[in-house]
């Protein structure tokens, strides 16, 4: 059977991806984010995902106001990458795995989840920067993905619960596949930030730590915020703590391998986790 | 419609009334995810916007190369960095101008926040 071996969070932000192109990982600006994940590095030599389920949000790149899923699954056999506006460096793109993807689509589809399906999807910095942060090099990915993404762009965004309800749900998706693989489950965005309005440059510590702490110890705290009140916390752009919250509950009860928090990554207050699940 | 709630301030919450204002616009910006479309705006920026069918607050905006203003007319940050894209300007230049700093004091804004 498959199984969840860990779950990792982590800021996206397009500056991380201009840093990692031009090499500016040893820079006194960048070193304490990029050092922050040579624990995480450790842990995936080790831990040999077969397969990365990755929750992130789409920037306006597969995704238009023309149709806006609120829940998107790949299940594409390739996710190529693509300049997204700024000429911003491309990756070599991601194999897919169609048959874990449909099998991740019927059990949602089965517990009432009104997802939207695709057999094409090109991927933002939201995933490539995650990807290449935790397998730098440049080279091949060593995983299969498996992308899920949720709107944070047009409100009405789902809800904190709702998206805490769906993480369970891939979570038992993927606990009832055959094959014998490993997933590792990442969530990428946050945390807070603000790029629009006079308000751009807001950035919330308190509410980030905060947010982090529960992730572990009482992962449902922040379902208790609406959509709305999760950008008056965190930002326009900080609900993106989505991603977070739907990843850590693919897991039940978890414990803490590494976790970083970094302000500022340009505009953001980094953060960064890795989850086991508990014994 | 909107959604009844207080207001966050300096904050605008991009909902279907905004979406519905600022298709056109963003519709736009989205085009800039391709190089070519760049260049062809910059050719001729009047026919690009005109093609697209942008309002006279829209094209004013885009013309002004403000921010704040295109936020006004409907724009969605998302899409907007796209059209500050073609200029080089990041999301510090675009922070920058919505808040009436230099770029050196919203990065130093930005850095006292981690202190």
């Amino acid at each position: 059977m498959a199984k969840i071996i860990g779950c990792i969070t982590t800021s996206h932000v397009p500056a991380i991806g201009r840093a990692i192109a031009k090499g500016l990982q040893e820079e006194p600006y960048w070193k304490p984010f990029f050092d922050g994940f040579k624990p995480v590095h450790r842990w995936l030599a080790e831990a040999e995902p077969d397969v990365a389920v990755v929750v992130y949000n789409d920037h306006g790149l597969n995704f238009f106001l023309d149709k806006m899923p609120t829940f998107a699954v790949g299940a594409a056999p390739e996710y190529p990458s693509m300049d997204e506006g700024w000429n911003i460096p491309t990756v070599l793109p991601f194999r897919g795995d169609p048959p874990l993807s449909w099998h991740v689509i019927n059990s949602l589809v089965g517990e009432d989840f009104d997802i939207t399906m695709c057999q094409e999807m090109v991927v933002d910095h939201a995933v490539c920067n995650p990807m290449a942060l935790l397998w730098p090099g440049g080279g091949d990915w060593p995983v299969r993905i498996v992308p899920v993404e949720i709107n944070t762009v047009q409100h009405p965004l789902p809800s904190a619960a709702r998206c805490f309800k769906l993480g369970e749900a891939i979570g038992r998706a993927i606990g009832s596949y055959e094959e014998d693989l490993r997933v590792v489950v990442i969530g990428t965005g946050g945390l807070s930030h603000q790029l629009d309005g006079e308000r751009a440059g807001f950035i919330n510590t308190a509410f980030d730590r905060e947010f982090m702490a529960s992730l572990t110890r009482d992962p449902t705290w922040v379902t208790k915020f609406s959509a709305v009140e999760l950008v008056e916390q965190a930002g326009t752009q900080g609900v993106e703590l989505l991603m977070w919250l739907t990843a850590r509950a693919t897991l039940t009860s978890v414990r803490e391998i590494a976790v970083g928090y970094h302000v500022p990554i340009s505009n953001t207050a980094a953060g960064m986790m890795l989850l086991e699940p508990a014994a | 419609m909107s959604t009844a709630r207080p207001a966050i301030s300096g904050t605008t919450i991009f909902d279907g009334a905004e979406a519905q204002k600022g298709y056109a616009l963003n519709k736009m910006c989205m085009s800039f995810n391709d190089a070519a479309h760049r260049a062809e705006f910059l050719r001729d920026e009047e026919a690009y916007c005109s093609r697209y069918g942008l309002n006279d607050q829209q094209r004013e905006a885009i013309q002004h190369r403000n921010v704040l203003e295109l936020i006004a007319a409907g724009g969605n940050i998302y899409y907007l960095a796209k059209f500050a894209g073609i200029f080089g300007l990041d999301v510090q230049d675009i922070g920058a101008q919505q808040t009436g700093l230099s770029k050196k004091e919203f990065q130093e804004k930005l850095l006292a926040a981690g202190r």
